[in-house]
């Protein structure tokens, strides 16, 4: 008898509990309140700033070929494209064009890196629901793009690649034939993880109608990339605003209108079909000529303020430039995607099971030091 | 009727999912040669690294104990983390004249961000990035190295 009201108690009583800041399914330190109802989920709270590095400061003292290695340290698996986005506003301030070349084997290296930063995704993601294979899976494929990576930029995940003007070397005489060697190999192989994840009917129970959200409420919380586009939110910056060469090359934007996690993954899953794609149409007929214009040994932006962005693996990111014609900036903003699309975690998850916020969380791919910069 | 017929459709999808992804998973346990693990600290001997590997920054030395540093500090000026410390000395020439000279380059590996703009704004190229990665050691003050050897000097320009 007394049981029973305890338990009752225990069922109509909000509690809250700490998720992380060192949790494996969190994919880093942070550290989420919950507020729950026995098991369901009334409120998160996200507790950003355990690894905050204080980089827009940094950057102030920084000169702008310094910059580039602290923005791959922002969302290290999309590093190339993080490098991008500051390379292109320098360019833009100063009014360079790259050559030809520099813009292709941009392209080329930003869909790797995208592939890789889904293979690594889709291993967690089955990690999170408890699929301990896809782990192994994912990373076994994405070791082909990071030897890849390491053979022509000498790094494998921050590869500091990219510098205002072009890029820091040449390709390596292998690179096209490994890159070709790799589209082959990950078409069969994609099929592979379709079968393993995609129709597991343990991951569609956990994944289809989890964590709804309408085409408005995403544009409203600013929910941009893979995440955005499984609600039918059309935010893809290589499509409307495009830059590098992605106005040569014909390409889908994928889009999803259910807005639930398994849209959200079906998304990532195309989205590598659609990298693979870019890749093919770029690799055979990469431009002769310079790698790099040549610089200035000190860059000074003319007086002003420029924006640029670009389309990150996990979304829209976006670099945001004063300058007072200095060799450094005056003040240097980043627009993080994953900052964006985790405020939407709190709509996601309400009304859901504890156990759902996994997935959802899995589904919505956030990389925390891009969070806290 | 109708939801028995459903109730033993959901187990036979359930089932049929479950069987198409042991297909996969039992199709590589019976294929062992396409496991590309590596058996890592075994191997030592064997590994290859790519050449544009970034391990650690070292300064090549010729047979005769010869540098290529000038001592100008523009790698110092350019690294973002302060790895780098260009310790110089003035040396007098026979004929009297000043002439700089680098007395110590020192690196911190533990600062290192392997960025590569010293490598790739030094103007006499000094310094290389070897393919040793292993940097593990038991002392913090071990990863604050001396480059250049002792005893060494500035490599003649060939006239």
């Amino acid at each position: 008898m007394n049981e029973e009201i305890i338990l009752k108690e225990a069922d109509e009583q909000e509690i809250s509990i700490n998720m992380g800041p060192q949790h494996p399914s969190t994919h880093g330190v942070l550290r989420l309140v919950l507020s729950l109802k026995g098991e369901m989920v009334q409120k998160v709270e996200p507790h950003c700033g355990y690894i905050h590095r204080g980089m827009e400061k940094m950057t102030e003292s920084m000169t702008y070929q310094q910059i580039i290695h602290l923005t791959d340290r922002l969302d290290y698996l999309s590093a190339h494209m993080n490098n991008a986005a500051v390379c292109l506003a320098v360019e833009k301030a100063l009014d360079i064009e790259v050559p030809e070349r520099v813009k292709v084997i941009r392209t080329i290296m930003d869909e790797l890196a995208r592939i890789a930063s889904h293979q690594l995704w889709w291993c967690s993601f089955g990690m999170d629901l408890g699929g301990l294979t896809c782990f192994f899976y994912g990373l076994r494929d994405r070791e082909k793009i990071l030897d890849i990576f390491e053979e022509t930029t000498g790094s494998r995940l921050i590869q500091s690649y990219y510098c205002p003007g072009g890029l820091m070397a040449d390709i390596h005489p292998n690179f096209q034939q490994k890159v070709k060697e790799f589209i082959k190999y990950f078409r069969k192989i994609l099929p592979e993880y379709d079968e393993l994840l995609s129709g597991n009917i343990i991951m569609m129970e956990r994944a289809k109608g989890i964590g709804k959200m309408s085409k408005e409420e995403a544009i409203s919380f600013g929910m941009t990339g893979p995440s955005g586009r499984g609600s039918g939110f059309s935010c893809d910056v290589r499509k409307h605003h495009p830059y590098h060469a992605y106005d040569k090359v014909k390409f889908n934007e994928v889009l999803r209108t259910e807005g639930d996690t398994y849209a959200r993954y079906m998304v990532r899953m195309d989205e590598m079909r659609e990298s693979m794609n870019i890749i093919e149409q770029l690799i055979d007929n990469i431009p002769d000529g310079d790698f790099a214009v040549k610089m200035k040994p000190i860059i000074k932006l003319p007086e002003g303020e420029y924006y640029q962005r670009v389309e990150a693996a996990r979304g829209e990111f976006g670099v945001y430039i004063i300058s007072k014609g200095e060799k450094n900036p005056y003040r240097m903003k980043f627009r993080s995607p994953n900052f964006s699309n985790l405020s939407a975690l709190d709509a996601l998850t309400r009304g859901h099971k504890i156990a759902d916020l996994i997935a959802i969380g899995g589904s919505l791919d956030y990389v925390i030091p891009d969070i806290d910069r | 009727m109708r939801e028995i017929y459903n109730y033993f459709k959901t187990i036979f999808f359930a089932l049929k999912s479950l069987w198409t992804g042991m297909k996969v998973t039992g199709a590589y346990f019976f294929k062992p040669w396409k496991i590309v693990t590596q058996q890592y600290p075994e191997n030592r001997e064997k590994l290859q690294m790519f050449e544009r590997t970034k391990g650690e920054l070292v300064m090549p030395h010729n047979e005769k104990n010869e540098h290529q540093c000038t001592g100008c500090g523009i790698c110092e000026m350019n690294c973002p983390n302060g790895t780098i410390i260009v310790k110089t000395v003035i040396n007098e020439t026979p004929d009297g004249k000043k002439k700089k000279a680098l007395d110590k380059y020192i690196y911190n590996l533990g600062m290192c961000t392997f960025c590569g703009l010293c490598v790739k704004t030094c103007p006499s190229d000094a310094i290389v990035f070897s393919n040793k990665f292993e940097h593990a050691v038991f002392n913090k003050n071990k990863l604050v190295k001396t480059l250049n050897k002792e005893g060494s000097t500035l490599k003649k320009r060939a006239e």
